[in-house]
């Protein structure tokens, strides 16, 4: 039996994943040996992050397709969460946010019993209808576009969103015989993370040219392009092993990933910038909160599922 | 032994999992908390939440001796409460306003000091309005002045008073944020006490920057 139904490839790719940590942390070694003044103290906490989120990320996947949903259901109510303690709420509000909490469950339930239909329409429809309702019953209508927008954008980027990573879990496995819904996963979210990641290096390393100044004073054409090129390059190397996609979609694949990562960095950049912090939240050290962590995945995660949803299932 | 682990269990499950998971904490200079008792620890007051967050705080091995003070009338009100309030959360209770002639208000909280204990006091006295701070009442500086080893440690909380505001029973889910000053020491003069702690307190509260909630 293989753990919870996946595939040599999977577990290949996980163990590879493994393999790359243990890489950085050694690079940080020798980097920490070569030049012990400088403080790496940033880049070990980072690594160190990464260490348990991918502990965590692997142990939901090989546990059960259901922890590995609540997984996912979890981190959608963190970065809900994260959020609504960062925007500005009205008073009045609280039990309407108490509603928007239960469309956490209620979204990862639809995607527990596959049905794809509500699991569309749920948020950007029924929610997007019942919260204003509740907010009118409450009665206070001072700030009442601000709350309703607010609030319903919230919930689009971090539950409908986020959520669609977990739907690919629930797609017909056999369509995808390399890897099933779990090797679609764990590219996406591979390639996200690897995506902000090879932006930064080359941004780093050749950045020059501003690409949105106002918004995000760090990102570069040259990193953007660069991330672009690294992204894509690796889309076609590691889709035959974990999708159904052959390498001229997986070519697309890797735009689309590329440049709607960036896409979601820059927003949440963007909602910081408008609020006024710098971190979304304290709960991954090195990288901030969570929304800081999952940005880019709130613009890959629907464009890559239908993308594939499209193309084949 | 059965109210202990029933306690053990209260702060380490139910509590622990309120706290940390449905809520979540950011604090901010953990370090500054003392390790041992006797201490007094003094936060600002929003939510029947803000005591379970200082107890979750503290390491584990400290809770046998953790004892929030908090008003007699409201607390031993029914027997059901005083039996939760006095065995499980293990509160010292404290009368509110002016206490009987030759009576001294502060016996249990020398006694509580003496065997080592760690107080947690609410100086504005009650929860008031949400996220706002009240006046600080002066019991605090009389056990300063009384206490002079004792650390006094305090602390500001914000996001509590949010999630579960007086007069709700409706735990809405934020994220809360703990941040520690450094211990007051006395300094002779009860009014100036009050100043630096206010003021101390003042100063942690802006230290973060917190979303409008009106």
């Amino acid at each position: 039996m293989t753990f919870a139904g996946l595939t040599p490839n999977m577990l290949g790719a996980l163990a590879t994943l493994f393999l790359l940590l243990l890489v950085a942390s050694g690079v940080l070694f020798l980097l920490k040996r070569r030049d012990p003044q400088r403080d790496f103290g940033e880049l070990e906490l980072r690594i160190r992050s990464w260490w348990v989120m991918v502990c965590i990320f692997s142990a939901a996947m090989l546990l059960s397709r259901n922890i590995s949903l609540a997984f996912f259901g979890f981190i959608s109510f963190l970065a809900l969460k994260e959020y609504l303690s960062i925007i500005p709420t009205r008073r009045a509000d609280r039990r309407v946010l108490f509603w928007a909490y239960l469309a956490v469950p209620l979204q990862y339930y639809w995607i527990g019993i596959g049905w794809y239909g509500l699991f569309i329409i749920f948020i950007p429809v029924y929610m997007f209808l019942f919260l204003p309702l509740r907010m009118v019953i409450i009665g206070e209508t001072r700030s009442f576009l601000t709350a309703a927008g607010t609030l319903h954008w919230g919930l689009m980027t971090t539950v409908f969103s986020i959520s669609h990573v977990a739907y690919l879990l629930v797609l017909p496995a056999d369509v995808n015989p390399a890897a099933g819904g779990a090797g679609l996963v764990l590219y996406l979210v591979f390639l996200t993370q690897s995506n902000d990641i090879s932006q930064y290096i080359w941004g780093k390393r050749f950045g020059r040219n501003k690409i949105i100044p106002k918004v995000s004073p760090n990102k570069t054409w040259e990193g953007f392009l660069g991330g672009l090129a690294t992204t894509t390059l690796l889309a076609m190397l590691l889709a035959p092993l974990l999708t159904p996609l052959d390498t001229k979609w997986a070519l697309l694949a890797g735009l689309i990933i590329a440049a709607g990562g960036f896409v979601g960095d820059v927003t949440i950049s963007a909602l910081k910038r408008d609020i006024g912090v710098k971190d979304s939240g304290s709960l991954l050290p090195g990288h901030g909160g969570i929304l800081d962590r999952i940005d880019s995945l709130t613009y890959t995660a629907p464009l890559f599922f239908h993308f594939v949803y499209y193309l084949h299932y | 032994m059965f109210v202990r682990t029933l306690r053990y269990l209260f702060f380490n499950l139910l509590v622990r999992f309120v706290v940390l998971i449905l809520l979540g904490l950011n604090v901010r200079h953990r370090e500054r908390l003392p390790v041992t008792g006797p201490a007094i620890i003094v936060a600002n007051h929003n939510s029947h939440l803000d005591t379970m967050v200082l107890m979750t705080l503290l390491p584990r091995r400290l809770l046998p001796r953790i004892r929030p003070v908090a008003a007699m009338d409201y607390f031993l009100k029914t027997r059901l409460l005083a039996w939760f309030a006095l065995k499980i959360i293990g509160i010292l209770p404290l009368q509110r306003g002016r206490s009987a002639r030759g009576m001294d208000p502060f016996a249990d909280i020398d006694r509580a000091l003496a065997r080592a204990e760690i107080l947690i006091l609410f100086p504005e006295g009650s929860r008031g309005e949400p996220e706002q701070l009240l006046e600080f009442k002066k019991g605090i500086a009389h056990l300063a002045q009384r206490h002079p080893e004792v650390p006094v440690t305090p602390l500001y909380l914000h996001g509590l008073g949010k999630a579960l505001p007086r007069g709700e029973g409706l735990l809405v889910p934020f994220f809360c944020d703990v941040f520690v000053g450094d211990a007051l020491i006395w300094e002779g003069s009860r009014s100036a006490y009050m100043q630096r702690l206010r003021s101390s307190i003042e100063a942690l509260a802006a230290e973060g920057q917190f979303p409008a909630w009106e």
